[in-house]
């Protein structure tokens, strides 16, 4: 009779649970992390908080539509050859295989570049990566969402032109580019290059070797030069090293301009007091008072459910920086089921319409409860990049503040530029781009 | 019993001067890359081709190279990723620059550039020798990478530095799929393994070791010691630069110069630590030592463990788990895995009488 009973109640549940599983879609996201390593900082802020924003979307709404977000973490170590192990392996997961593949980091992204268009997953990457993947004619799959380093460059400039009194201003001032000293930094070059023929400003070019922790040489150099600005392109140990030695050589911080992988806690909290006054660029802002990182408190925090074990870096730059690669990454998804049906999990190549198909306008964005924490979005088959708006904070010596509204990239620049590079590729590689007139 | 040797006699020059003088040890290789080039394709997937198989025999290749210049000549390098740099970034320009270059060919051109960078990275082995070589061709390692990323030549005038491989077609077949690129490794890797066994009998490789175990008894004895030292350092190089050719071609497609860093030599010089100095089966066993072990601690950790703990935790318990069985693996086999297989070797002959 025991027996009997037992086994009516384990096909019952097997029943329950066998119906749950047909009924309920899971979107299955694979995250190719990093928690060890030299950029373990930005790696486990960037990842908590997306991974925060997932859940929380997952706890209020009961998903997108009713359909679960899954994810898988892979440990990449920030190395190239793991990172395609982890793309590989997080490929087909899920009930349709990877939606999406972010791994912040340029090698990384440059590995996966040619295998995510055969295979129809979509490659983002938020603020790095291949700037001439704008393009999306030529790389369909990619997306270097929000801006790119070029747009950023413009838009450094700009802020300099504004402190100055106008571009009219620029010319004769000097300007130095402190730059790491791989593909990453290079990435300004052509850029700065090109505004300075425009405004009549003296660029001057300083390489730091990797990682960048002894500067002496070049802040000797920017002694003798006495830049009137000086743009730090940093990356890791460099930061702070740089802010340090900025005030050892007496350089006015408040002159100095940062790319946003030199704008977190993570770079002004170990350079001390050295990095008041340190301005940075930075796609998402700072700062826990918006309505999305509350409801990921009261979602997810209240609940035991937080991803960071170190809950005072929620609301940080990284963290918020993650939470905006989950609302993009949902969004998208949201956008594609849309078109592709409601409440179904969708393949590789569905979410990636969603990505080329965001309009993420004010409205959206407040209803999101994001507004002013990250820009107003739109992207295009055309348009990969979707808006190229920057806002600037100020580091007071315990906290980012906001000191600028979105400032626009000098888009028609970049624009050139990027189709020029794009074109180049597709010659190289022998691709045809495609037409956009046809896409819908 | 199972390996015994007893009564196979040599009766010709050529029986007598093959690569693999045992029966056994012939049987067992073909054995081995018959499995490798006809049952592994029938059966793995892309996933375990692309990402397991594909770079354990890249790794391999380099392993090899490192090993005839460490293991068999007795000269320390920590520059092998730069040599494979130079292999991957000279095969990307002769496929670019000359019109219908071969595979093959571009290949070991890349290679033959990286013996001759590997050459005037070795005059100084000429001089100094041990800790303070290491020290030389670690500048190699830093002035390789600087200078692909300085000079935009090399790169194409790309704006990011990065090349992309060229599609590999040879003699019209076009290999583009896992399973093509696999075999095109594979038989790469397999002739090259198979050649540098041989070398490593032949009057070079005795002069290698030679000059590994004592050079100026080396010398005493007529071998020259610029040529002995200099020959390591090109073939070492060359094997370095077919592996990074491969690395670009058949496994990453796209590829940077910082790809191929300090930590890339490190990892090489592990394999052949673990593997076995000195070995060339112990460079495969290094280097699928290194290459797994943090992908399957990587699968199996968050496993066990995934629910109990933060993940920031589970990557680092993978670091120390790694590192612990590198130190446990060298206390209990400081001759590394190949010398495992050895001994192995010597128990199958007694088997089943040990003495």
């Amino acid at each position: 009779m025991k027996l009997k009973k037992t086994v009516i109640l384990g096909a019952a549940i097997a029943g329950l649970l066998g119906s749950s599983m047909a009924i309920a879609a899971e979107q299955f996201i694979g995250l190719p992390s990093y928690r060890v390593g030299p950029y373990a900082a930005g790696g486990s802020g960037i990842y908590g908080g997306w991974i925060d924003y997932m859940q929380m979307v997952n706890e209020r709404d009961g998903g997108i539509n009713g359909v679960k977000l899954t994810w898988e973490e892979c440990e990449t170590e920030y190395n190239n050859a793991r990172g395609v192990e982890c793309y590989e392996r997080l490929k087909n997961k899920g009930e349709t295989g990877n939606s999406v593949f972010q791994p912040l980091s340029t090698g990384i992204t440059y590995s996966v570049l040619d295998k995510v268009a055969k295979d129809k997953i979509p490659l983002v990457t938020m603020g790095y990566g291949r700037t001439d993947a704008a393009d999306g004619r030529v790389f369909p799959y990619v997306f270097p969402l929000i801006t790119t380093y070029w747009s950023q460059a413009t838009t450094m400039v700009k802020y300099i032109a504004g402190k100055e009194g106008g571009t009219d201003k620029l010319k004769g001032k000097k300007i130095a580019l402190l730059y790491h000293d791989s593909a990453y930094g290079k990435e300004s070059h052509a850029v700065l290059e090109k505004m300075a023929e425009r405004y009549g400003y003296e660029l001057t070019k300083l390489a730091v070797a990797h990682p960048g922790n002894e500067q002496q040489s070049q802040w000797l150099q920017i002694r003798q030069l006495r830049p009137d600005w000086v743009i730090l392109w940093g990356w890791g140990v460099m930061n702070p090293t740089a802010l340090k030695s900025a005030a050892k050589t007496g350089f006015s911080r408040e002159k100095m301009v940062g790319v946003w992988w030199s704008g977190a806690e993570e770079d002004t909290v170990p350079a001390g007091s050295a990095a008041k006054g340190f301005t940075a660029a930075g796609y998402n802002v700072a700062g826990a008072d918006y309505p999305v990182i509350k409801d990921i408190e009261t979602n997810v925090y209240a609940k035991g459910k937080g991803n960071m074990e170190d809950k005072s870096r929620v609301g940080s730059v990284y963290y918020n920086r993650g939470v905006v690669h989950g609302l993009i990454t949902v969004e998208a998804i949201r956008k594609a089921q849309e078109k592709f049906g409601k409440g179904k999990a969708l393949t590789g190549e569905q979410v990636r319409w969603g990505f080329e198909n965001l309009d993420m306008d004010e409205k959206r964005l407040a209803e999101l409860g994001a507004t002013g924490f990250l820009p107003p979005l739109k992207t295009s088959c055309l348009d990969h990049e979707g808006s190229g708006k920057v806002k600037y904070q100020q580091w007071d010596g315990s906290k980012w503040n906001v000191v600028t509204d979105w400032i626009d990239a000098d888009r028609e620049l970049v624009r050139g530029m990027i189709e020029e590079s794009a074109a180049a590729y597709a010659k190289e590689k022998g691709i045809t781009p495609r037409d956009c007139s046809k896409e819908m | 019993m199972l390996y015994r040797e007893a009564g196979q006699f040599k009766a010709s020059y050529e029986a007598d001067q093959q690569i693999f003088p045992i029966l056994q040890d012939r049987v067992g290789v073909l054995l081995l890359i018959g499995f490798f080039a006809l049952v592994v394709p029938l059966f793995a997937d892309q996933y375990w081709l692309k990402a397991i198989l594909i770079p354990v025999l890249i790794f391999s290749l380099a392993a090899i190279g490192l090993n005839i210049l460490t293991g068999y000549a007795g000269q320390l390098s920590l520059g092998s990723a730069a040599f494979m740099a130079v292999g991957a970034f000279g095969a990307y320009n002769f496929m670019l620059r000359i019109d219908g270059m071969p595979f093959l060919v571009a290949i070991l051109l890349g290679g033959l550039c990286a013996a001759a960078v590997g050459v005037v990275f070795g005059l100084p082995s000429l001089r100094i020798k041990g800790f303070y070589l290491a020290v030389a061709t670690l500048a190699a390692q830093f002035f390789i990478v600087w200078a692909l990323v300085k000079i935009e030549w090399f790169s194409n005038y790309s704006s990011s530095g990065v090349i992309t491989a060229q599609e590999i077609e040879i003699l019209g077949f076009a290999f583009d799929g896992p399973v093509s690129k696999y075999l095109l490794t594979l038989f790469v890797v397999v002739v090259m393994a198979l050649l540098a066994k041989n070398m490593v009998r032949s009057t070079t490789g005795r002069m290698w070791m030679a000059v590994r175990d004592m050079d100026v008894a080396a010398e005493v004895i007529g071998i020259r010691l610029m040529r002995t030292k200099l020959t390591a350092f090109a073939v070492s190089s060359f094997y370095c630069g077919v592996a990074g050719a491969l690395y670009a071609y058949t496994y990453i497609g796209t590829v940077e110069p910082e790809g191929f860093n300090l930590d890339l030599s490190f990892k090489i010089l592990f394999m052949i630590i673990i593997g076995g100095v000195g070995s060339i089966m112990g460079s495969f066993l290094g280097a699928a030592f290194i290459v797994l072990l943090p992908i399957a601690l990587d699968v199996f950790v968050p496993m066990f463990l995934g629910d109990l703990v933060s993940s920031s935790f589970v990557s680092n318990l993978q670091l120390i788990v790694f590192g612990g069985l590198i130190v446990f693996f060298l206390i209990v086999e400081p001759h590394g895995l190949a010398r495992l297989w050895q001994i192995g070797k010597e128990k199958l002959r007694l088997w089943p009488f040990p003495h």
